[in-house]
């Protein structure tokens, strides 16, 4: 699926197995964008959380 | 957003104690290439796993267990990348009665390098040697006990994020002044390590319950002496030796068990394990082993549920 990045609209390619939650980069500007898939199917783009001082494994 | 909360419940109506299958939520806060394996795995095992994004939700901590099994499952596997996030969520889950992997006392003590270096020692686990300081002053102190180079590390935090490998006192000086300048109380506990003297790899050993799965040896990329694959290390192949499944086995046992990465050092004196990670990423070591790890994941799960 095509999506235009939110922050510099490049073309952003969404892979089709994509889950909730899946992070997608845009090529251009490097922003991260959180998949979420409504409960119609329909998928929207949200700006990811941005990494916590307490990320990790 | 979705409306989707633990607290007024959702019964799905198909999970819940008295159901034979096992039901598995996996909480997660982002989908990495671990999150998206275990929900791969799932479906090609027909393991009922339902993702749960920690985001979305809030908790009354006073429920029972009933409400949070119809709402999340028999047993959850708990996988935030927020260390906080995911600590106060086991918690809560945990103190109704809820089986979570991994529990709260791992998640805690892998999450906190000192508390993971006690649990260790107590055991009588092999770590690099290390002192804790709690002022720049004493930090400084305990930098010139150990002697340079040193190793200074936060004790939360992952994927190397602000380990230093400090060369001299000057050095020294300016991360100890720079960590000071950051308004966070845990940056200014001063956790002092000494450099070990190893090849230029570490060993991840993947332990699952009372099964040693798997073993890598991990580099570091070009001009970087921190392994961690986060920054670009590569996993390479380990032959999982009677000695690492011994270490690993231990090392998983002192911080709490569970679904752990115990990494270790190969030094002048034999292994020493520096860190044993909660919430692991197993990305690099897969690619290094037939093993499913995921599937295992999994099928430790149910068995746990099942208990």
């Amino acid at each position: 699926m095509k999506a235009k990045c939110l922050e510099c609209d490049a073309d952003l390619e969404i892979p089709e197995d994509a889950v909730n939650g899946e992070i997608v980069s845009c090529p251009d500007c490097g922003m991260d964008f959180e998949v979420s898939i409504k409960e119609n199917g329909e998928m929207e783009l949200k700006p990811a959380e941005i990494e916590g001082e307490d990320w990790g494994e | 957003m979705a409306k989707w909360s633990l607290s007024p419940l959702k019964s799905k109506g198909k999970t819940g104690a008295n159901n034979l299958m096992v039901t598995i939520g996996l909480i997660y806060d982002r989908i990495r290439w671990e999150e998206k394996a275990l929900i791969n795995a799932s479906k090609k095992a027909g393991i009922s796993l339902t993702p749960i994004d920690a985001k979305k939700f809030y908790i009354n901590p006073s429920e029972g267990i009933k409400t949070f099994q119809e709402a999340l499952g028999n047993i959850v596997i708990q996988r935030c990348i927020g260390y906080f996030r995911g600590l106060h969520i086991t918690a809560v889950l945990e103190n109704s009665g809820l089986a979570v992997i991994n529990s709260f006392r791992t998640s805690l003590t892998c999450g906190n390098k000192l508390f993971t270096t006690l649990a260790l020692t107590k055991a009588g686990v092999l770590s690099p040697k290390t002192l804790v300081a709690f002022t720049p002053e004493t930090a400084l102190d305990a930098l010139d006990m150990v002697g340079y180079p040193a190793v200074l590390k936060p004790v939360v935090g992952s994927w190397g994020r602000l380990v230093a490998l400090v060369k001299d006192r000057e050095s020294a000086q300016a991360i100890i002044e720079a960590r000071e300048e950051i308004r966070n109380a845990l940056l200014h506990i001063y956790y002092v390590q000494e450099f070990v003297k190893r090849p230029p790899r570490d060993i991840r050993i993947i332990v699952i319950g009372n099964e040693v799965v798997a073993a890598s040896y991990r580099y570091p990329p070009s001009g970087e002496w921190r392994t961690n694959v986060a920054r670009g290390g590569t996993s390479k192949p380990c032959p999982l030796t009677d000695e690492l499944e011994r270490l690993a086995l231990k090392a998983s046992e002192a911080v709490g068990g569970g679904v752990v990465a115990v990494d270790c050092m190969e030094s002048p004196n034999g292994l020493v394990v520096h860190e044993v990670n909660g919430t692991m990423e197993f990305r690099g070591i897969s690619s290094t082993t037939e093993v499913d790890i995921a599937k295992k994941i999994l099928e430790y799960a149910v068995g746990v549920a099942k208990k």
